[in-house]
């Protein structure tokens, strides 16, 4: 018999074995600060290393993600979509199930949203159109997820490489799509604009919008879902080992189906509030590409939707804040995704090294000893 | 569609189809000897991209593509080793570090080119192509087929190399119980980490030549994002090629042809949008798994760490 796959990164693995709670809560923040401090504090060699000063590049973060007033904006702004993104891959990776099709899933969405915003807008009352808009978009999202749910359902194919795939093919057919039936009148390969007394309305005061609300209550959600209902149950045990979920009688199939449309909404969702929250319309080749950066922010939240949202911000002031900073350095602003990138590795070597202690193990790597068996 | 028989665009295809089919085919290559050991690497994209960026380095710096090629496969197998210590040696997650790997690898290219080079992309001498006597001669195809630049042979040459190996040799029966069984390959006496390792090293290095034939030869050029999912299309290749290297090659072909198509249909005057043509093979991909959905078969153990002691 095949072995199970193992489960990373959840968070049952080592808190039962912690001494107290107080010590568990403290090793969850060390293993979810630490990656990001280490992270850092490498990137911060490189950045010495290519002749920039690294102190200045991230005050230069700091300042303009976080201390700007309309930077702090900009940063609560950006978690909207960020935060359902996350939601969305919380869902599935709860049950050891990949969605790696997010970027693909967002950009339709996104261009149904803008192409076909302008006319609704125009024709329905506001919140009708607002409404009517969000509904669309998580059609689009959810059922750009069918295929990949359908062929891992019924016939196990591995679902990395169908929602990678899936992705590239919403990618293509977003900016088809905005380049053909969806182009405004303008010149430029856009979509028409929705004006902007139509976009989301936001908390007065600011220019943050709605969106952020409504994303916060869309983790919550997720959140008592995942951890109050039969639905939240079916999909940590179908993580934990697909062949016991089957014995128990939990319908696998539906169960992925289910997961992957959930997820592939709320991350139509994202780009709705995207769209009719800042922008209005869409540009052809325009790509945020959140996907594979959000990854990391659930993972250092350990599948926990409410945890999730420290890292949002995070992600927030780094993505706001690092285009400014990079401008700044004259440096590519791709530079960020070596920050992710590197968060990532220092989080699973976190976790490996956190895993063993908990285990009671040393942590220095083994040294064979004269003799010894070999292990 | 007469002019779809028209030589000038079957040689335009079957060229283009192999300037974009080998980067893919030594890629595919790579994760087809690592799939088959029970290793799925994601970080395929990050190890292409890092060949093609250090492979260009190196072909610039010497002005020798086979310096250039080795360096960018050394650097594919450095970026490996990454894997080889945290998946094979600690077990631990392959995708989640494939996803690392990939992500690091796209910033920190983007960030070196910026830094050395800005806003300007120096470019390489085009390759000559290598006629091979006779052959290259033969009408239509023959030209396009048999006068390409030598790594092309280069290639050709692997496929054979690693069928026979896969096939044939102890390592390779060992590799592939590695994946099928890694738990009777301990029993027998053979270390899995050790078998993994070697894989996965190789599958780097495959990987990061790809990339480097790709900047050098194919596009004489470094841009950021160079590799544009061809990692991740290397990867289905792979897959749908089962282990097999030569549906490896076959696999890749294919997608290097629909991958040049646009040109291809220049050449003869039907102008078709590009985002159509990019999406075609990650169209023909889904279909092709969706009709074949049943027999897609991996190894039992691909993408499970192995842990001795551990069900």
């Amino acid at each position: 018999m095949s072995a199970p796959p193992a489960v990373p990164l959840t968070e049952t693995s080592t808190e039962s074995l912690a001494p107290s709670r107080l010590a568990g809560a403290a090793d969850a923040t060390l293993r979810s600060v630490g990656p990001i401090a280490l992270a850092l504090f490498a990137c911060g060699l490189i950045l010495l290393a290519i002749g920039r000063d690294p102190l200045s590049f991230y005050g230069d973060i700091i300042e303009a993600g976080l201390l700007r007033p309309s930077g702090l904006q900009d940063t609560i702004t950006r978690m909207a979509p960020v935060l359902l993104i996350a939601g969305g891959l919380i869902i599935v990776f709860r049950a050891n199930l990949w969605n790696l099709g997010s970027d693909g899933q967002f950009l339709l969405a996104a261009a149904m949203v803008a192409g076909t915003g302008p006319a609704i807008m125009g024709a329905l009352p506001a919140p009708l159109g607002w409404a009517l808009l969000c509904v669309i978009a998580m059609t689009i999202g959810a059922s750009w997820t069918l295929i990949p749910a359908l062929l891992k359902a019924h016939y196990g194919m591995n679902e990395i490489i169908t929602t990678l795939m899936m992705t590239f093919i919403g990618i293509g057919a977003a900016n088809l799509l905005v380049k053909g039936p969806f182009k405004g009148s303008s010149t430029v390969p856009q979509t028409a604009i929705v004006p902007t007394d139509l976009l989301l309305p936001v908390i007065p005061g600011t220019r943050i919008h709605i969106g952020v609300i409504i994303a916060l209550v869309a983790v919550g959600i997720v959140y008592l879902v995942l951890s109050r209902t039969s639905f939240g149950t079916r999909l940590d045990v179908l993580g934990a080992n697909p062949r016991a979920a089957a014995h128990l009688g939990v319908n696998v199939p539906r169960v992925i189906v289910v997961a992957f449309a959930a997820s592939g909404a709320l991350i139509g969702l994202a780009a709705a509030v995207d769209i009719l929250g800042i922008f209005g319309y869409m540009r052809a080749d325009w790509n945020p590409a959140y996907g594979l950066k959000v990854i990391p922010l659930v993972f250092l939240a350990r599948l926990n939707a409410i945890a999730v949202v420290p890292f949002a911000a995070f992600f927030g002031v780094l993505s706001i804040g690092g285009e400014f900073a990079t401008r700044q350095a004259d440096l590519p602003s791709d530079f960020l995704l070596l920050v992710i990138g590197l968060v990532l590795i220092f989080m699973v070597a976190t976790q490996y090294l956190s895993d063993k202690r908990a285990r009671g193990e040393t942590i220095l790597p083994r040294h064979r000893q004269r003799g010894a068996p070999d292990v | 569609m007469s002019e779809l028989l028209d030589p000038t665009f079957l040689t335009a295809l079957v060229a283009g189809g192999l300037l974009a089919g080998i980067p893919l085919l030594f890629a595919s290559l790579g994760e087809t000897i690592a799939e088959r050991s029970g290793l799925l690497n994601v970080g395929l994209e990050g190890m292409m991209l890092t060949g093609a960026f250090v492979g260009f380095l190196a072909a610039l710096g010497t002005g020798n593509i086979w310096v250039g090629l080795a360096v960018g496969g050394l650097a594919g197998l450095l970026v490996a080793l990454v894997m080889v210590i945290f998946c094979v040696r600690l077990g631990l997650d392959q995708i989640i570090v494939g996803i690392a790997i990939t992500l690091s690898a796209e910033g920190a290219t983007s960030l070196l080119h910026g830094t050395m080079f800005g806003q300007s992309y120096p470019r390489l001498d085009a390759v000559a192509g290598f006629a091979i006597p006779v052959l290259h001669s033969i009408p239509i195809l023959g030209g396009s087929l048999f006068s390409q630049p030598l790594p092309v042979y280069l290639a050709f040459g692997l496929v054979l190399l690693t069928s026979w190996f896969l096939r044939r040799t102890t390592i390779g029966l060992e590799l592939r119980s590695a994946g099928e069984r890694p738990g009777s390959l301990d029993a027998a006496g053979v270390s899995v980490v050790a078998v993994r390792s070697g894989a996965e090293l190789t599958c780097g290095a495959l990987a990061g030549i790809g990339g480097a034939y790709l900047s050098i030869v194919g596009a004489g050029t470094f841009v950021p994002f160079v590799t544009n999912g061809m990692g991740f299309i290397a990867i289905v290749v792979a897959m749908l090629g089962r282990g097999r290297p030569w549906w490896a090659l076959i696999g890749s072909f294919l997608f290097g042809m629909s991958l040049s198509l646009t040109t291809a249909l220049q050449v003869v005057g039907i102008d078709i949008p590009v985002d159509v043509v990019n999406m075609l093979p990650f169209v023909s991909v889904i279909v092709i798994l969706i009709v074949f959905a049943r027999d897609a078969k991996l190894p039992a153990a691909l993408g499970l760490p192995y842990l001795r002691g551990s069900r």
